[in-house]
């Protein structure tokens, strides 16, 4: 305790010092959060854009025939698991739209609208028009339709690959935001791919989302061992997303890299300041030693003053970082009110980046702490 | 009577670089318990060394001090820190309080060393060391609003506030007018009465040495003359 009192009283007496240094240490930290949250919020929406609406888990046929044959069964049985959100089997193809003289391949995806709505949330990208509700109604990729010169209502011819035309109704036209599934998706009716294509009732594809996008690779891995079905091949998003997981994985190593530093800084900082208050306190130190205070409480009251400036400093530290983000926000956000980066405060990155900074701070005190163990308070006295 | 320091065969020696200068030679004393000594020498004959190995700040080359029937040599930091706090009151030349505590927390620092925290007793008896020191109405001040007299005093009063048995004090009027010097003197005489307290007072001031029972001079580190008054 009275390490403790004799610490506070140090840092209130001198207040100015004790300002400027929580100030170092406030900045510092608050660079370090908002740099933090900055690089989360961006990898968030980088994934949220690239993955929010796609299937984590994909189950293709590894057959001839393309097919995945029980696939009934097989959707039943996954859709008890926990861990899938959403499930959706289609039937899907390559074919061509013909409207007039121009003609575009495109990728026709025959759904059972409900459920890969959930997965690929269709009805939240239909920007004209409305859902296809009967069977021979189709909905079509924004940049499609622009190339097709469609409007809702019109009709279009697609051509299978073994000749047969089906004319089918546009009732409506979506964004994604992915360019290529604007530019060649036809979502259709599950049965009328089937037909299309001459599938019979199978189905080409399972999607699943999942509860947790970044152990899909896990959880497919499951799904292998549990189905044991050679006829069929389950990959998932990591696979095919080397590049972004790889761009991912450099972001968070450079923003570690980044608080790293910013810590080594904060805690080289405090530690040489409160080695020159060593000094600076010399006469006390020599003086509660002659009065027979333990090395170990002399040692005390420097880690205390570590501990307490970083406590402090990292507080006000959380302050600026929100304070920073916020204008931030507002600095960024566009007349129509949508931010560039919408950004995600992750309280549990706040949280551990407080309890470092006091750490840091307190392992600090640790130089000055050694420095005052050798202090001789003969030498002092002698001094006058 | 018990002696309460001994200093056997005393000898310190100063290292600088590669020159070693012999301070203290041979140097045996005894202290009574109750006593009050005076120590006068001029400038540099080693006084104050002498004062710091009595009080087992510093260490002497070669012999030994026992302090209260103990050894002092075998003990390691802790130990001497434990002994000082509880049985030696410092008073140095220059007062040496904290400036960033008041008077009152200054003369208690010694006791929360000790027992870690204030209990009533103490407050009394600190209350009553300043009533002693006539710092009752500045006793609350922080020491930077004190001038030099009432530093000084509060220092004796925080080196009493441990009931220590014996008080070193390092010329303790050096720097006072005549008036705060008899003041500071007729203190020590109340305290060694009132308490038993040992007194080793170092003084160039031949009116301190007056007030005490015996006065011991030194000179060039050795014992010139040991004078006994009563
Ligand atoms: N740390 C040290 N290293 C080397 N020599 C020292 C050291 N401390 C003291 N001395 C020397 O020891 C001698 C005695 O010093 P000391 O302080 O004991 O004298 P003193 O009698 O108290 O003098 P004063 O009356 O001026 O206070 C001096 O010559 C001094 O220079
Ligand atoms: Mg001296």
């Amino acid at each position: 305790m009275l390490s403790l009192k004799i610490a506070l009283r140090f840092l209130t007496s001198n207040k100015l010092q004790t300002a400027f240094i929580i100030l170092g240490i406030s900045v510092a930290i608050s660079v370090q959060i908002f740099v933090g949250l900055l690089i989360e919020s961006l990898q968030i929406s980088l994934v949220d854009s690239t993955m929010g609406n796609a299937p984590h888990i994909t189950i293709t046929s590894s057959r001839d025939d393309i097919t995945i044959r029980r696939w009934e069964q097989l959707t039943a049985q996954l859709d008890r698991y926990n861990v899938v959100k959403a499930i959706s089997a289609s039937a899907n193809g390559n074919a061509y739209a013909k409207k007039g003289s121009t003609i575009k391949p495109v990728l026709i995806r025959g759904f059972d609208f409900d459920s890969a709505d959930r997965i690929y949330h269709i009805s939240e990208g239909l920007y004209n028009g409305r859902i296809n509700k009967s069977r021979n109604e189709i909905l079509m990729g924004k940049d499609l339709a622009q190339d097709l010169e469609l409007k809702p209502g019109d009709s279009v011819t697609i051509s299978a690959p073994d000749g047969s035309n089906t004319t089918l109704k546009v009732t409506g036209f979506f964004d994604l935001g992915i360019s290529s599934i604007n530019k060649t998706w036809v979502v259709a009716n599950r049965d009328v791919a089937q037909d299309m294509f001459g599938y019979g009732s199978r189905v080409t594809s399972i999607d699943i989302t999942t509860n947790n996008l970044f152990y899909a690779d896990v959880i497919a891995n499951l799904f292998k061992i549990m189905l044991n079905d050679n006829d069929i091949r389950i990959e998932n998003w990591k696979q095919l997303n080397q590049s972004l997981l790889r761009g991912l994985e450099g972001q968070r190593i450079s923003s570690a890299m980044i608080q790293v530093v910013i810590i080594i800084s904060v805690a080289i900082a405090i530690a040489s300041i409160l080695a020159i208050t060593v000094l600076q306190k010399s006469r006390q130190i020599g003086i509660l030693k002659a009065m027979g205070i333990k090395n170990r409480d002399v040692a005390l009251i420097f880690l205390y003053q570590g501990f307490l400036l970083g406590i402090v400093g990292a507080i006000v530290g959380v302050g600026l970082a929100l304070g920073l983000l916020q204008s931030f926000i507002s600095f960024t956000t566009s007349d129509s009110g949508v931010p560039v980066v919408d950004v995600y405060i992750d309280y549990f990155l706040i949280i551990r980046s407080w309890i470092i900074a006091v750490l840091s701070a307190t392992i600090a005190g640790l130089v000055p702490a050694r420095n005052s163990l050798k202090l001789n308070p003969v030498d002092v006295i002698r001094e006058g | 009577m018990d002696s309460i320091i001994e200093l056997i065969g005393v000898d310190k020696i100063y290292t600088v670089g590669s020159v070693e200068t012999q301070v203290l030679f041979d140097i045996n004393l005894s202290f009574e318990k109750g006593s009050c000594t005076s120590i006068i020498g001029t400038s540099g004959s080693g006084k104050s060394t002498l004062m710091h190995i009595m009080g087992t700040l510093d260490t002497p080359t070669a012999g030994s001090v026992v302090i209260d029937g103990q050894k002092t040599d075998g003990l390691d930091g802790n130990a001497l820190a434990v002994l000082r706090n509880q049985t030696i009151g410092f008073v140095f030349q220059f007062h040496y309080l904290l400036p960033e505590f008041s008077a009152m927390e200054n003369v208690l620092i010694p006791s929360m060393i000790k027992n870690r925290k204030v209990d009533r007793q103490t407050l009394d008896r600190a209350d009553k060391l300043f009533d002693m020191m006539g710092l009752s109405a500045v006793k609350h001040y922080l020491i930077t609003k004190m001038s030099g007299g009432q530093q000084q005093r509060t220092a004796i009063a925080r080196a009493l506030i441990n009931n220590p048995k014996i008080l070193l004090a390092d010329e303790p009027t050096g720097n006072l007018d005549s008036e705060n010097s008899d003041r500071i003197c007729s203190i020590f005489r109340n305290i060694n009465q009132e308490f038993g307290t040992t007194f080793i007072v170092v003084t160039h001031d031949t009116r301190v040495a007056e007030h005490t029972d015996r006065v011991i001079t030194i000179k060039d580190g050795k014992i010139e003359s040991d004078i006994n008054r009563i």
